[in-house]
């Protein structure tokens, strides 16, 4: 079963656009990066620029309203992700235990749908979706 | 199973290779190092539930099967030294025993993990045992959960485990990476183990389950850790890829029934294309390191066409005979001449698949093999020759254990009573 680790770090809903980590934070980062490679369980992982960057699009009535970031009223935002492949919820809270964040940061656990997961007809709608992203990268 | 107790087996799940990996560094025998590592694990099920978790478990069961390694290793010593040696002397010579543990554990133990894969893979042990050793030294699986991956007793899974490493221990296997002409031969060892897993789980050789997923999913955490280890080596690239991209279609193998759905009528947008994006990165690096016609690397290859291909007749065809060619140019091998014959039907027709077909039906090791009547039915269908099929297929329903294959095969026969 695959997971998504999300990282809220604290702060940076409000942090500058060009806000980076320290040499030293990335450094230790990649030594648990590493480690999650060697264990053969690292599928993906990325790291978003600041939520001032970004922008958020909200529905009314089927109306999308565009408000550009930082957003004033979110107290958690998402710095990133890994997306890791194992065989138990438990083993992958394991592996965020293991992860150097700092204080008050925190990592979400969620675990990946498949599409197995899903009743009949969700399957049966979603069959025949040829043009994923993904899928056009697959065949470059 | 409580919560604390699944902790626990999560805990062994990610540290137990490393665990067993160092301390067979010391001991030198991976049976007695998971012995050890076992102690530990069961004096974390003791006090972990009454003291909770430490908050470092891998430094904490390290800590614990380090003592116990001493306490073994104490023991050999004390009995080769019965003779009544000062015990001043020997106090000292423990004390240096702990301090060469301490060092040999904290040292960088990626070698180590190494080691405990070539040794587990060792040739010296019959194919069964390696495969049950791996499972269990390297992914951290409990003989019971092998034992229901592989359908056999429990008890006999315990027994092949015990006697794989006996077998180690009396054959003094050492506890080393293979260096020279050596490595490459124990290179492919391990690397068939870690494909018999795979396909263990891929296509379960009997039963109702058409594939085990879980096993699939092991056997690609073991590629994953041998490309960390053997990164130059392009067969293990190879090996990588071909198990990513087989393990794509996944989803797309199982009907709504958990029915049974062959290649050419897989909905592909079903395909995992991450998958198959991580399988093609893992194929180029097996070519930039020089391997493009490696075993797996060519297996691969065949693979990745039909990935690349949005249906069965985009397929580039004779691309995938001449990747047959190559394959068996490497190693002639009856099944692949016989995939290689589905792949001429398909490229020129089914009267030249029919054709490639008879060049190997009368060979000995395809007698009773349910592809061969199963093939050849299947063209001589396209052919429209219904009569001949027929029997073919018949043929191949009674030599499949398989129920979902003989359900596949009765569905064509079906078919045909309705062109």
């Amino acid at each position: 079963m695959r997971f998504m680790m999300i990282v809220i770090p604290k702060g940076y809903e409000t942090a500058a656009p060009d806000a980076a980590p320290s040499a030293e934070a990335v450094a230790k980062m990649m030594v648990y990066n590493k480690s999650l490679q060697k264990a053969g369980v690292l599928l993906a992982l990325d790291g978003l620029f600041p939520p001032s960057t970004g922008a958020r699009i909200s529905y009314t009535d089927g109306k999308a309203t565009v408000t550009d970031g930082p957003f004033a009223e979110a107290k958690e935002v998402i710095g990133g992700y890994w997306i890791i492949q194992v065989r138990s919820r438990e083993e992958a809270i394991e592996w965020a235990k293991r992860a150097p964040m700092a204080s008050n940061e925190i990592i979400e656990v969620r675990q990946i749908h498949e599409m197995g997961d899903f009743p009949a007809d969700v399957q049966k709608a979603a069959e025949g979706f040829e043009n994923l992203p993904n899928a056009a990268a697959a065949k470059a | 199973m409580s919560d604390i107790h699944r902790t626990i087996e999560a805990v062994w799940k990610i540290e137990s290779t490393r665990l067993i990996a160092s301390i067979a560094r010391v001991t030198r025998d991976i049976g007695i190092a998971e012995e050890l590592a076992q102690d530990a694990l069961v004096a974390a099920l003791e006090q972990w539930p009454e003291e909770g978790v430490p908050e470092k478990p891998a430094a904490w069961l390290m800590t614990a099967a380090k003592r116990r390694a001493i306490d073994y290793l104490r023991r050999g010593r004390m009995l080769e030294q019965k003779h009544g040696e000062i015990a001043r002397e020997l106090e000292f010579q423990q004390q240096q025993l702990a301090e060469a543990l301490d060092r040999a554990l904290e040292q960088v133990i990626d070698d180590d993990v190494l080691r405990l894969i070539f040794t587990a893979c060792h040739p010296v042990l019959a194919v069964e045992g390696r495969i049950a050793l791996t499972l269990r030294l390297i992914c951290g699986l409990s003989t019971a959960e092998i034992a229901r991956a592989f359908l056999v007793p429990e008890k006999t899974l315990g027994q092949r485990i015990f006697r794989a490493k006996k077998t180690l221990s009396e054959a003094h296997v050492p506890f080393e990476t293979p260096r020279g002409d050596e490595l490459r031969a124990r290179v492919e060892s391990v690397l068939s183990v870690v494909y018999l897993i795979f396909n263990e789980g891929y296509t379960a050789t009997s039963g109702e389950e058409w594939m085990r997923v879980v096993l699939c999913d092991d056997a690609l955490r073991l590629g994953r850790m041998l490309v960390e280890l053997l990164p130059g080596e392009s067969e293990v690239h190879g090996l990588l890829a071909l198990m990513e991209l087989q393990a794509s279609r996944n989803a797309a193998r199982r009907g709504r029934k958990g029915e049974a759905i062959l290649l050419m009528e897989q909905d592909r947008s079903r395909w995992d294309h991450a998958q198959i994006h991580r399988g093609m990165a893992a194929l180029h690096h097996a070519q930039r390191l020089g391997g493009g016609a490696g075993n797996y690397a060519l297996q691969a290859a065949i693979v990745a066409c039909h990935a690349r291909a949005s249906n069965a007749a985009e397929t580039d065809w004779e691309r995938i005979v001449l990747l047959y060619d190559a394959l068996l140019q490497i190693r002639s091998s009856p099944i692949v001449a016989l995939n290689r014959a589905v792949a001429v039907g398909m490229a020129q027709g089914p009267a030249a698949g029919l054709d490639a077909l008879d060049g190997i039906a009368t060979d000995p090791a395809l007698t009773g093999y349910h592809l061969l009547p199963s093939v050849r039915g299947d063209l001589l269908m396209k052919l429209g020759r219904f009569t001949e099929a027929r029997e073919e297929i018949q043929r191949a329903i009674a030599m499949t254990q398989n129920k979902r294959e003989q359900e596949l095969l009765m569905e064509k026969i079906k078919q045909m009573r309705q062109m």
